[in-house]
């Protein structure tokens, strides 16, 4: 089976960190941390009326349509894609393999302070990913799931549907 | 590949619908969309052409109640089914906890489950899965419809493995066999991944 995603607290505030310091040095109205499949790791800057859970799966998406594309015209990724609007500008950008992040800016910013910010950041999340990969599958995890019982699962769908 | 934060205390369980083109799959999510506690359902997005044809994904985030004192939350999406980007398979099919085959129970479209389904265990090995260990289940959809294949017929065709299997009709009102499916699914998972840590 596939590996799991875990992330712990340690990392969670790490990674926090420094996508906060870049919403700062970048002017940057928001930031999100994405992994390839469409989940979320971080969101600061003005989230509050950004539907982030669709915005993760969405940049997910148009991550994984633009990499077929970088495909067909035969580069092996196009490691950042930048979508202009009339007011806010998306820049989005690979973090190693499995990583994504986005930064939504304004006019108090520029493509260049943008794109000069996230590179220095970039090496940082990296580093907290590599970190977090060894600490993976040293089962420190295994706990929450051998407790769950049959009942607990039956009770899952009991208010939702 | 299940997706646990100790921090934010949630598990995130992704769950692929996957189906010929026209199967219903769209249609079971919008049914779960309109029949799920208004709480516990995020915003469904679907990504379709004007002819109402599936272009990159759907897919719904839902929330269950806590396990062990971690949040669970769904993220349902569905493949699509004619213009088969190999992109958005590829974003779709990474990273799935479970998978859910809706077939189109008429006669007519018996060749196109076959396809469809040979096309999804290629899928699942190419990303490193195994069908017989990854969580699934299958749906026979549009029962109601005059001209469709028994169900018999269908479960040796569709389901030599014996995996749970269900009758459907996505588009009544009660959308009989969709919640049942989606569970018998996400209680796969749950059992697996406990099944795992002891
Ligand atoms: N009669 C009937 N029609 C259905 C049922 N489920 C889906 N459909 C119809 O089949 C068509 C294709 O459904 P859709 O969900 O878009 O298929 P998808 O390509 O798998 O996403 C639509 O016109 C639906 O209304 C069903 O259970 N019974
Ligand atoms: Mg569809």
């Amino acid at each position: 089976m596939n590996p799991r995603t875990v992330i712990f607290e340690e990392e969670q505030r790490r990674l926090q960190e420094v996508c906060t310091r870049l919403t700062r040095d970048s002017l940057a109205r928001a930031i999100f941390l994405i992994d390839k499949n469409g989940q979320i790791l971080v969101a600061v800057g003005e989230t509050a009326n950004i539907d982030t859970t669709s915005l993760a799966s969405l940049v997910a998406g148009t991550t994984a349509a633009t990499s077929s594309l970088a495909k067909l015209v035969g580069e092996e990724e196009f490691p950042v894609h930048f979508h202009e609007g009339k007011r806010d500008n998306l820049h989005i950008s690979l973090v190693g393999e499995d990583h994504i992040l986005t930064v939504i800016f304004d006019e108090r910013s520029s493509l260049g302070l943008v794109r000069l910010r996230v590179k220095k950041a970039t090496e940082k999340l990296v580093e907290i990913f590599v970190a977090l990969a060894e600490r993976q599958g040293l089962g420190e995890e295994a706990d929450l799931f051998s407790e769950i019982t049959d009942e607990d699962i039956e009770n899952l769908f009991s208010d939702t549907f | 590949m299940s997706f646990i934060n100790y921090s934010s205390r949630e598990i995130i369980l992704k769950i692929v619908y996957y189906g010929p083109g026209l199967c219903g799959k769209t249609t079971n999510i919008k049914f779960i969309h309109t029949a799920t506690n208004p709480d516990a359902r995020g915003k469904l997005i679907s990504l379709e052409t004007k002819a109402e044809r599936t272009l990159f994904f759907d897919f719904l985030p839902l929330s269950l109640p806590a396990i062990r004192g971690f949040k669970t939350r769904l993220h349902l999406y569905t493949v699509p089914g004619q213009l088969f980007y190999s992109a958005s398979r590829k974003l779709i099919m990474k990273g799935a906890d479970g998978v859910i085959f809706v077939a189109d129970s008429q006669d007519a479209r018996f060749e196109a489950n076959l396809i469809a389904m040979d096309d999804l265990k290629e899928n699942l090995s190419a990303y490193g899965y195994d069908i017989e260990k990854i969580p699934f289940v299958v749906q026979y959809n549009k029962r109601d419809l005059p001209n469709v294949t028994d169900v018999e017929k269908l479960r040796e065709a569709l389901n030599p493995w014996g995996v749970p299997d269900f009758e459907a009709i996505a588009t009544e009102p009660d959308g009989p066999g969709v919640f049942d499916t989606l569970k018998a699914v996400v209680k796969m998972i749950i059992q697996q991944l406990r099944a795992g840590a002891r």
